[in-house]
């Protein structure tokens, strides 16, 4: 009866136009991969890194293949307290996504939050929230997260809190910005006129509508949190040795790099860069297929 | 525009009065300023001293006065480590990350501008496919674990070049510079290298958005129907544009190489101030702290100044203050 009208919800729309590019299919699939192995890594790893029983310190600095005392073979080597590197891989990307995936979202709530507000009441108070949004983002990430941890000192509460400090002005910027745009349309007129209260009319109406982007900006944004955090982790101000991220693996495996133990640096910093990689391959893609103004 | 710059010079103040007040607050306010003012091994004596003479009996505000007018001297206190001034120490200090952070610039305009051209006129071409295809690595790519990578191949496995220290300097113009021997530039290299790749990619993406959203207007078919040779086409009158915007987005990624320089100078031992800073925060140096604080502040107020002023400067369609200036 219908058929005519041929309408198809933009979110299944957007979802068809992403698989039609095979490089994304198989970022989006490896992202997938290393959540998996993220969440599951205690079943998955061979040994576990942090139990001091089960690590033999006979083992340390073994090449990738070399079998260890128990039977297993360390594939990616050990490093130099005779730890599994594979296992301790899967325990620190599980530490790294944590860090990037919390700190993201906690962001994202409240850089939606303030640019709501600024969009929707305007005058002084966006005037208000623009201006630190302005000053937030005239300094860089790296620089200003170096300056909180150096104040605040280390952990993990203070690694996550320092990355949400300097990421929710992004997603402010973004949803203001949609917002302003959004606020002006009829069915927000419709709301207004049946008397519906500004929070609601906000976080319910035009909300919504401000998602694309902030899922765009999301996706990137994760992937340079975790960046981020390993940076921090690998200069010694991150996460403590306690959890070790895998920054502080890459870090760790620095002063073995230059009598030529390479991999105990090498292989997380490959898993590092794959997971940074792919995060963005998804979110470049996110960007083409949820941008309006490329969809006719 | 007169108006525009000074409403800019006020704003600049505000900002730099603000960061005093978070400095003020981060480094003396939170926890005991004696404690860290004074090394931990100090005796009673020193201490009662020292709160004496910074006037810490003394309420917040005036002591915050206090703290604004030593800042105003250029006194922040002297560093523990190295028994000098600490906005001295800094000073000494950021000619070699100023050195580094320009030849990183220079690297990734040198190659980002000419591939980013090349990839934005040929669209879909193989070479096009490659060059974006890396970029996106570029961009994903942790700069740490880039530049031990450099390290292990150009220096321990093919043992072509140094991996840390600045080299031999030599002095140009009165300012001494690794620039000036061999020795020094090949110390320079890999770390400027390592600096500049994340920039580069960034120059490739800018360039090519640039030149594929010009090279479709009219005034360019306009000129090709003049019988414009396309030398001069490119040349001259689509980089024209293109630049415009490349040039605003240089200047603010100038403070971030600055920024980025502390995790390329502690990798590479490279003796700028971003190095110094880590050190400083390894060894809770915090008078070296605060005043990395103040001098990154006002150098990052200085150039984002310098980005607007420019930027309205070269593009006359831009009206500053929305109302016309």
């Amino acid at each position: 009866m219908t058929d005519w009208i041929n309408y198809d919800h933009p979110w299944r729309l957007a979802w068809r136009r992403y698989r039609q590019s095979p490089f994304a299919w198989i970022a989006l699939i490896v992202c997938s991969i290393i959540v998996f192995a993220a969440l599951f890594a205690p079943w998955l790893a061979p040994q576990d890194p942090y139990d001091l029983n089960v690590i033999d310190f006979f083992d340390a600095k073994l090449p990738p293949g070399s079998p260890s005392q128990s039977g297993f073979i360390y594939w990616l080597g050990t490093d130099g307290q005779g730890r599994d590197m594979l296992s301790a891989m899967l325990y620190g990307l599980r530490i790294s996504l944590f860090v990037g995936v919390l700190s993201g979202l906690v962001a994202i709530l409240i850089g939606m939050t303030l640019g709501m507000i600024a969009a929707y009441f305007g005058g002084w108070i966006d005037a208000l929230i623009m201006r630190i949004v302005d000053f937030m983002l005239g300094f860089p990430t790296i620089l200003v997260a170096l300056m909180l941890l150096a104040i605040l000192g280390q952990g993990v509460d203070k690694v996550i809190f320092a990355l949400i400090l300097v990421q929710w002005a992004y997603f402010a910027r973004a949803v203001r910005s949609t917002a302003l745009v959004e606020r002006e349309k009829e069915y927000v007129e419709a709301a207004h006129s049946l008397g519906l209260s500004p929070q609601r009319i906000m976080f319910i109406h035009i909300m919504p509508n401000c998602l694309a982007p902030v899922i765009v900006l999301g996706t990137m944004q994760v992937a340079s949190a975790i960046s981020t955090e390993a940076t921090l982790s690998f200069l010694g101000l991150g996460l403590p040795i306690t959890e070790p991220s895998l920054g502080l693996l890459i870090s760790n495996g620095y002063s073995n790099m230059l009598s030529g133990r390479y991999w105990i640096s090498l292989y997380p910093g490959l898993l590092l860069l794959l997971t940074v990689f792919s995060i963005n391959v998804v979110g470049d893609r996110l960007r083409d297929v949820l941008n309006p103004r490329l969809s006719r | 525009m007169t108006g525009f710059i000074i409403r800019r010079l006020i704003q600049s103040s505000l900002v730099i009065l603000t960061m005093t007040v978070v400095v003020f607050l981060g480094v003396y306010a939170i926890g005991n300023p004696v404690d860290i003012l004074m090394p931990d091994d100090a005796t009673a004596a020193e201490r009662d001293l020292a709160i004496k003479s910074l006037g810490l009996d003394k309420p917040l505000l005036i002591q915050y006065t206090t703290f604004l007018g030593n800042l105003l001297h250029g006194d922040l206190g002297t560093s523990f480590v190295y028994n000098i001034a600490s906005i001295d120490l800094i000073l000494l200090r950021l000619p070699a990350t100023l050195e580094l952070a320009i030849c990183a610039l220079f690297i990734a305009v040198l190659v980002g501008l000419p591939l980013g051209l090349f990839c934005g006129l040929r669209p879909g071409s193989r070479l096009d496919k490659l060059v974006m295809g890396a970029s996106i690595v570029g961009f994903s790519i942790p700069n740490f674990w880039q530049g031990l990578m450099l390290i292990m191949l150009f220096s321990v496995i093919l043992g072509w070049l140094p991996s840390t220290g600045r080299g031999e300097l030599g002095i140009v113009f009165g300012i001494e510079t690794s620039l000036a021997t061999w020795d020094g530039i090949a110390h320079l290299l890999l770390p400027a290298i390592n600096l500049s790749l994340y920039k580069l990619s960034l120059m490739i993406r800018l360039t090519r958005s640039g030149v594929r959203e010009v090279m479709y207007l009219d005034y360019v078919r306009f000129a090709r129907a003049k019988g414009l040779s396309e030398t001069r086409i490119v040349t001259v009158h689509i980089m024209k544009i293109v630049l415009v915007p490349i040039i605003t987005v240089l200047g603010m990624e100038f403070g971030s190489l600055i920024a980025f320089a502390t995790v390329t100078e502690t990798i590479f031992a490279w003796p700028g101030m971003g190095k110094l800073i880590i050190d400083s925060i390894m060894r809770l140096d915090r008078p070296v702290i605060a005043g990395y604080l103040v001098v990154i502040v006002l150098l990052f107020v200085f150039i984002n100044l310098v980005v607007d002023i420019t930027y309205s400067l070269l593009d006359p369609r831009i009206q500053v203050g929305g109302r016309s200036a």
